[in-house]
């Protein structure tokens, strides 16, 4: 690992102060020091945000605001969210094992926008808002590319939002080592609309499915997805998983979410 | 350089280290505790697994100064030689180990695990230990082990 300067940021401004200086947010670590370690990352300065106050989870009436240092660990056994979004307190508690969701948090999962996360596809399945140092960004407008994301050089995540939905489920095909989403689709319904999110899939990171969003909202339910496809050509091929292979899953996860709603 | 304060095993304890210094280098290296094992680069092995504020942690994927002010406690904290914690002396009665090096990093993830749930299911002991990864054993006497640690913590 190369050297490195450790800061403890105090506030959120203090952290924005840092990053627009040049440094790198820390957050749970779970991702940044591998990377680190791998040494695909030199950060001269770490700015850790474990001292700014931003966790937390929050019943802001028809949503939940979950604070941007909240951990998996947290959001799993919130009970608030297990009885507002019972699938969204499922999919922290799937996200690889207990060490990694004792320490990783929500705001770096959604940062870093890895294609095979899964809160990406929670924030995009259920419609949610990313709240930042300067602004609401809507979920449909902040993932741009496989790691990348809306946020400015100098702009942190402070919080995300979830709308309470009628129905929601998350499925995801594990990676059997690092249990992170070979596919994984988030299913929401409500009001009249259903929203489909794709995680692990794609090269361009987390999409909607507008074909399967169609068929779902004229009949919800796990037969309208029988003609489904997929185009195998935006799909990730690996040593997991070969590009048709990956295809076929998102439309049979997304019936599995279906069927679990 | 920053100081680190940490109370390792219930001992206070500080040293300057450098800032990019992994908690595991820290108990390791600096205080010369090696039953805190690496078993790899990828955060997955679980073999480096310690306590942090009495939850279970990988210290390879932590940095020392984000430990501070914290307790701290590894696999020597639980139990001594002549007297061994209940997972331990489960672990040993169950054949819960061959090389033992995934041993200590087992041990402090179940005792979390049954702290948190004192009585798994096979089911929960096997999710509950996705973080730990054995090549030896097959799993079947870990979890057993586990299944006796409970017990033996419970009485
Ligand atoms: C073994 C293993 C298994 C995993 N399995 C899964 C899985 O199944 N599903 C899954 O979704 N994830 C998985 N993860 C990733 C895990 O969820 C991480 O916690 C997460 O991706 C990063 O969050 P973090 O808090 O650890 O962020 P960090 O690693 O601290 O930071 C990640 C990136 O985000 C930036 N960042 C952090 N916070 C903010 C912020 N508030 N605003 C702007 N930028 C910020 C950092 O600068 C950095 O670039 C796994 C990780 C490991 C090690
Ligand atoms: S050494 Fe820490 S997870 Fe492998
Ligand atoms: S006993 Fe050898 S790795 Fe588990």
């Amino acid at each position: 690992m190369y050297q490195t300067n450790y800061v403890k940021a105090a506030s959120t401004e203090d952290a924005v102060g840092h990053l627009a200086k040049g440094g790198q947010l820390l957050a749970g670590g779970m991702t940044l020091i591998p990377t680190m370690k791998q040494r695909l990352a030199s950060p001269e300065t770490v700015v850790d945000l474990a001292g700014c106050g931003l966790a937390g989870i929050e019943d802001a009436g028809d949503s939940i605001r979950i604070g941007a240092m909240t951990r998996h660990v947290d959001v799993a056994e919130s009970a608030l969210v297990q009885n507002a979004i019972p699938a969204l307190a499922a999919l922290a508690g799937g996200i690889g094992d207990r060490q990694v969701r004792n320490r990783g948090t929500i705001g770096g999962s959604v940062a870093n926008n890895d294609p095979s996360a899964c809160y990406p596809a929670a924030v995009l399945g259920l419609g949610g808002t990313v709240h930042t140092s300067t602004r609401d960004i809507a979920a449909d407008d902040f993932f741009t590319g496989m790691f990348e994301t809306a946020l400015d050089e100098d702009e942190m995540i402070t919080a995300v939002s979830f709308p309470k939905v009628a129905k929601a489920a998350y499925v995801k095909f594990p990676n059997p080592a690092s249990r992170y989403a070979m596919v994984g689709v988030f299913v929401a319904a409500g009001d009249g609309h259903v929203r489909v999110a794709v995680t692990g899939a794609s090269s361009d990171g987390v999409f909607r499915h507008d074909g399967m969003e169609s068929a779902l909202s004229a009949n919800f339910d796990a037969a309208a997805l029988d003609g489904a496809s997929v185009d195998v050509d935006d799909m990730i091929g690996d040593i997991h998983a070969a590009p048709d292979y990956r295809a076929h899953l998102v439309v049979e996860m997304t019936k599995r979410a279906v069927a679990a709603c | 350089m920053t100081k680190v304060n940490i109370t390792l095993n219930g001992k206070a304890v500080s040293a300057d280290v450098p800032d990019n210094t992994l908690l595991v280098s820290f108990i390791r290296d600096t205080m010369a505790l090696t039953g805190t094992h690496v078993g790899c680069d990828t955060s997955q092995c679980g073999a480096c697994i310690v306590h942090l504020d009495g939850e279970s942690v990988k210290s390879c994927t932590m940095l020392a100064v984000s430990a501070e002010g914290a307790e701290v406690t590894t696999i020597e904290g639980i139990g001594s030689a002549e007297s061994l914690h209940p997972m331990q002396q489960a672990f040993h009665e169950n054949h819960g180990l061959q090389c033992g090096y995934c041993t200590p990093g087992m041990v402090m993830s179940a005792i979390e695990l049954v702290g948190k749930n004192p009585n798994p299911s096979d089911k929960d002991i096997r999710e509950g230990l996705e973080g730990n990864i054995c090549r030896c054993t097959g799993y079947h006497n870990i979890v057993k082990s586990v299944q006796a640690g409970a017990q033996m913590m419970g009485d």
